[in-house]
């Protein structure tokens, strides 16, 4: 079924601009069409820039299934009490006043040979150019005893919005003196120092609310993202309450038994009072089932994040295999401006410009103790390849740590901003 | 005659140098209306002491708003009532609390803005000395209190301490490579203008951004991320950000 795409306009201002924008032809039929599928950090900057800047002259569809984003960066402060839910929530109602036709649907199935993608709920939308930027799914069997039938009893609360309110409700709800174990997941996985930062915010708020508690985290890894900082920052805030169990010490052997609530470690088990359970990840499934995946990633090609598998399909973001970032949303919102400008060049000859990729990941460790870690790349025949870096300091001031944090909130309302306007 | 409102008052008085400004002020308003023209000093030093102002505030025939509003007509003016000029909510709330700009609420304001309003967006350190303040103001009011003296006045003049070649200050910046690069910088930097614990750089005066850039690149100007952010733009990149940037309208 093949359905009118006006009837996917979002708003009658959108109609308006694109009825009084110039038309530009693209092959076989009007102007060019661009379908973007999952709405954060990389799909709606990609649709927003490309829509901006086109000045009307790129259809621009983004399909994203809920009504209201939560960012998942920040939803760490929401647990430790800084933030409320509301702050981190995000309408995509600029979105459409802005040009981009936003449908809430699934998007199910990608024909690469007729460039349809097909949605849940039965339309067939064509497209010049597809960008995928659907974030994570976990895989199956990652962590034994575990599968998302289980999610309710334990959270991974790493796409944010319910996961989030229901892993901070049982934490309010934890005994006094009770066990909160965290499985952390392998590399690479979205946000890397995220887990930590949990764990900082989680002590945070059981530090003021339930301070004989425990934490436990069973992680795989020997070393995690400014782990330096994050172990100074737990031992001057936290002392105590953290047990970090790491590769060495059979971190990586863990079950879990979301009915009895226990955590097994390395032969040991543990009853547990709330257990967040954060599995090994993959690139969101409509990548796999538009053919772009390689094993659990697509990889890109860095001057575009075009796929290697088709020139008018991206992948944006966490689903990318690209080289040497991070997964994060700054992450995804660099590369998305990058492909957002090789689209339009492409699609209405705009001028391109090389590619150029930044990243910063701040972190809170108590109150106003923000730490970060960034880095600059460029893309080379091979990879996004890092060009130069730096990293917060151990031992740094209270007012370096203070204006870390409220530069982390400065960013915040920043890329909000450019992902929504 | 201006005041400033109770809770303002309330606001300030939290320590012995806020008590200060208020009992400064609360004198000064009451001297305010015969104090005008005593105390303004000289205009030509103050010509001089505006160059640390003229990076963001413009003044003169045809003075736009910069990165600050422009200062014709400053004094008797409401506070925060430039048209098209963005304020901090901080100055907004004094000027609804009756704030307006008379020598005495000037001098309190220019020793050392955040005491006047905690949230300006005026990241000015304060100018200590009185009487350079008096010099000052001396300055700014030749283009206020004779409408018919702005247009023989010249705009803000040109003059800066940096050490960058005037070859790098007149590399004309390409806007459209600017616009692609500045997606770089608004993931920080609001686009719409907002200082939200990061600095907004919309409206910048080239020359004031291109120096400050290049500050960060030689590593003069201490901050992690800036230092690498602009360690791998070229002079023309820079220049280009610059042009782009300075030309931004405010949604």
């Amino acid at each position: 079924m093949k359905l009118d795409r006006r009837a996917f306009m979002g708003t009658s201002a959108a109609v308006a601009a694109a009825l009084a924008a110039p038309m530009v032809r693209a092959a076989g039929h009007g102007k060019p069409r661009v379908v973007v599928v999952g709405g954060g950090a990389g799909g709606a900057t990609a649709a927003r820039y490309i829509a901006k800047d086109s000045k009307g002259a790129v259809d621009v569809t983004l399909i994203e299934p809920t009504r209201t984003y939560y960012t998942c960066f920040f939803s760490n402060l929401y647990l430790g009490g800084f933030k409320e839910i509301e702050d981190i929530g995000h309408s995509y109602g600029t979105l459409a006043a802005s040009g981009v036709n936003v449908v809430h649907d699934w998007a199910v199935g990608v024909d690469r040979g007729a460039k349809t993608v097909s949605l849940a709920g039965g339309a067939t939308l064509g497209y010049d150019k597809l960008i995928l930027s659907p974030g994570i799914d976990f895989v199956d069997g990652a962590v034994q005893g575990w599968d998302l039938s289980a999610q309710n009893a334990m959270p991974h609360a790493y796409k944010a919005g319910s996961q989030t309110e229901l892993l901070k409700a049982q934490l309010m709800a934890m005994p006094e003196g009770g066990t909160f174990a965290m499985v952390a997941p392998p590399n690479p996985y979205r946000c890397p120092p995220g887990p930590y930062e949990r764990i900082s915010m989680i002590a945070h708020f059981l530090k003021a609310n339930n301070p004989t508690a425990k934490i436990i985290v069973a992680d795989p890894k020997p070393k995690f993202s400014k782990m330096a900082l994050f172990q100074e920052g737990w031992a001057d805030h936290y002392d105590g309450m953290i047990d970090w169990i790491g590769e060495e010490f059979g971190g990586g052997d863990v079950s879990v038994d979301p009915g009895a609530m226990t955590v097994t470690i390395s032969g040991e088990e543990t009853k547990v009072d709330v257990c967040n359970v954060i599995p090994a990840m993959k690139a969101g499934r409509i990548a796999d089932i538009a053919g772009v995946t390689d094993g659990k990633w697509a990889p890109v090609n860095a001057a575009d994040m075009s796929t290697k598998a088709d020139p008018d399909v991206y992948v944006l973001g966490d689903a990318s295999q690209q080289g040497d970032m991070p997964k994060s949303g700054f992450s995804a919102n660099s590369q998305a401006k990058v492909c957002a400008n090789a689209v339009r060049g492409a699609l209405t000859g705009s001028k391109v410009f090389p590619a150029r990729f930044s990243n910063t990941c701040w972190s809170l460790i108590d109150t106003n103790d923000g730490v970060k870690v960034g880095a600059t790349y460029e893309a080379t025949p091979e990879k996004i390849a890092k060009v130069d870096g730096f990293i917060s300091k151990t031992g740094e001031s209270s007012d370096v740590r203070k204006a870390t944090y409220e530069e982390s909130e400065g960013w915040y309302a920043g890329i909000t901003e450019d992902m929504f306007g | 005659m201006s005041k400033l409102s109770l809770h303002t008052f309330s606001r300030l008085a939290v320590d012995l140098m806020r008590w200060r400004l208020v009992v400064a002020l609360t004198g000064a308003f009451a001297a305010s209306t015969i104090a005008h023209a005593e105390n303004l000093g000289d205009a030509e030093n103050g010509k001089r002491l505006y160059q640390e102002c003229r990076s963001c505030h413009a003044i003169g025939r045809n003075a736009k708003n910069k990165v600050g509003p422009h200062l014709n007509n400053l004094f008797g003016r409401k506070a925060a009532s430039v048209e098209g000029f963005r304020y901090s909510k901080s100055l907004e709330r004094q000027a609804a609390g009756g704030l307006e700009w008379h020598i005495d609420t000037l001098h309190a304001f220019i020793e050392n803005p955040t005491q006047v309003a905690s949230g300006t967006r005026m990241r000015y350190r304060g100018m200590k000395d009185p009487q350079d303040r008096a010099d000052l103001m001396a300055y700014l009011r030749q283009f206020s209190d004779s409408p018919a003296n702005i247009s023989e006045a010249d705009p803000t003049a040109d003059a800066e301490d940096h050490d960058l070649s005037p070859e790098i200050l007149a590399l004309t910046g390409d806007p459209e490579y600017g616009e692609y690069l500045s997606g770089e910088c608004t993931t920080c930097h609001q686009a719409g203008g907002e200082d939200r614990g990061i600095p907004s750089i919309v409206q910048w005066p080239e020359d004031v951004f291109v120096i400050a850039m290049h500050a960060y690149k030689n590593k003069t100007r201490a901050h992690p991320v800036m230092q690498m952010v602009a360690g791998r733009l070229s002079d023309e990149e820079i220049a280009a950000l610059a042009a782009y940037f300075a030309g931004q309208e405010l949604e």
